[in-house]
């Protein structure tokens, strides 16, 4: 039976089309059948996290209104084959589809692939509700910052609500040094506010954005790169197989500020 | 001079950490949000709650608490009463009167965040549970 995941997070800006795009590109190159689906209507991005942007001609939303054939709004991706793009409407808005289509259009996609991915769009309203609809487990996507565990919180609850009972945490931007300096939340921290199952660690890595400017996520990348490490291990979590979240620490430091730190440690 | 040196040496001394700090305002915050009352309604159950308490024991109302506080996805009202003494009972007027200090009533109301979907393995969500303790 295929997978159907809703990636979603309350809070926009947080990564959760990053996280779609690395983890639906993880999968495939794990040769399994993905289909990502954007499921921000009006606001569509993942079409060009993904480098597809010039070769979208429908969409979900002609799909739906029978203007096309299903399968002739998918995009292939041209680097894997496995992996497809169904794109979201640019010139339409969050409330052109209905829960129960979306619904529809995800069930006949779940019949041709292993996972379908939706990507939700941010906040808890019509467009959540559609990318939740059909839904068995989801992924919610936060950081460490105060209003992105809150809102976090809040989709959890909402996710409940809808008979999600699979749901599972990516602490998201994560910096070790903020972290040990005491001005971070720590992924434990942001845990056990959120009392959900952890998925998946990434770090705050420059080379997302060099990553998002070329159209090509970070587990396609040559050169590794701690994220796109990161991204690979939850794909193989998803898989099922049992791996060792990241340790991240701060880099090796000089001589000068290991003694500050000797100094600095608090003895009472 | 020295002073300012050994404060740099020191700097955790001199700043609180903004971690435990975001961590307590979360806390707070989420709790509010799970059980989504407005504050007109726990007002309300507050009102309530004492007027049934103070009928059968007279409270200190300087020292009254109320928090809602929330763990692994279980929301948690907490009151703290701390009772002055505790009211003769009209029906048996035997001259128990027990003049009583530091007596404090807590009452603890737990209920799961909103998922109906939750509902049909626990028959219940919602228990009270009354202590009396004396120290």
């Amino acid at each position: 039976m295929s997978r159907i995941i809703v990636i979603t997070s309350g809070k926009g800006g947080v990564g959760k089309t990053t996280t779609t795009a690395n983890l639906g590109m993880a999968l495939a190159k794990r040769n399994r059948k993905v289909v990502l689906v954007d499921a921000d209507f009006g606001l569509r991005n993942l079409d060009l996290l993904l480098g597809l942007e010039n070769r979208v001609v429908y969409t979900a939303v002609e799909a739906i209104a029978g203007e096309c054939r299903l399968d002739q709004a998918l995009v292939k991706d041209k680097r894997h084959s496995q992996l497809a793009l169904l794109p979201a409407a640019q010139n339409r808005m969050k409330d052109a589809v209905s829960p129960a289509q979306m619904k529809q259009l995800v069930m006949a996609l779940a019949k041709k692939f292993d996972y379908v991915i939706v990507d939700s769009p941010a906040g808890i309203e019509q467009g959540f509700q559609n990318a939740v609809s059909a839904a068995r487990e989801a992924i919610v996507v936060t950081t460490p910052e105060i209003a992105a565990v809150r809102d976090a919180d809040r989709v959890v609850g909402l996710l409940e609500a809808n008979g999600i009972r699979k749901i599972r945490l990516i602490v998201n931007r994560i910096r070790p040094e903020m972290v040990e300096a005491n001005d971070m939340m720590s992924v434990e921290d942001v845990r056990e506010l959120l009392a959900v199952e952890l998925l998946g660690i990434v770090p705050d890595d420059e080379r997302v954005i060099v990553s998002t400017n070329r159209g090509e996520p970070l587990v396609l990348s040559e050169e590794p790169s701690l994220a796109g490490q990161a991204f690979d291990n939850i794909a193989r979590r998803l898989e099922g197989e049992t791996v060792d979240f990241l340790e991240l620490t701060t880099p090796p430091e000089g001589f000068l500020s290991r003694l500050r730190k000797i100094l600095t440690t608090r003895i009472l | 001079m020295f002073m300012e040196w050994l404060a740099r040496l020191w700097p955790r001394s001199r700043k609180k950490n903004s971690r435990n700090d975001v961590k307590q305002r979360l806390k707070l915050v989420i709790a509010h949000d799970r059980v989504d009352l407005n504050a007109a309604t726990i007002e309300a159950m507050q009102k309530e709650i004492l007027d049934v308490v103070s009928r059968y024991v007279e409270l200190d109302t300087e020292g009254l608490n109320f928090a809602l506080q929330s763990d692994k996805r279980m929301t948690s009202l907490t009151a703290n009463l701390p009772i002055r003494r505790v009211k003769p009972s009209s029906d048996d007027s035997q001259p128990e009167k027990q003049e009583t200090e530091n007596l404090s009533l807590e009452i603890e109301l737990t209920s799961q965040t909103d998922s109906p979907a939750a509902e049909d393995t626990q028959p219940k969500e919602d228990e009270e549970e009354t202590e009396k303790s004396q120290d």
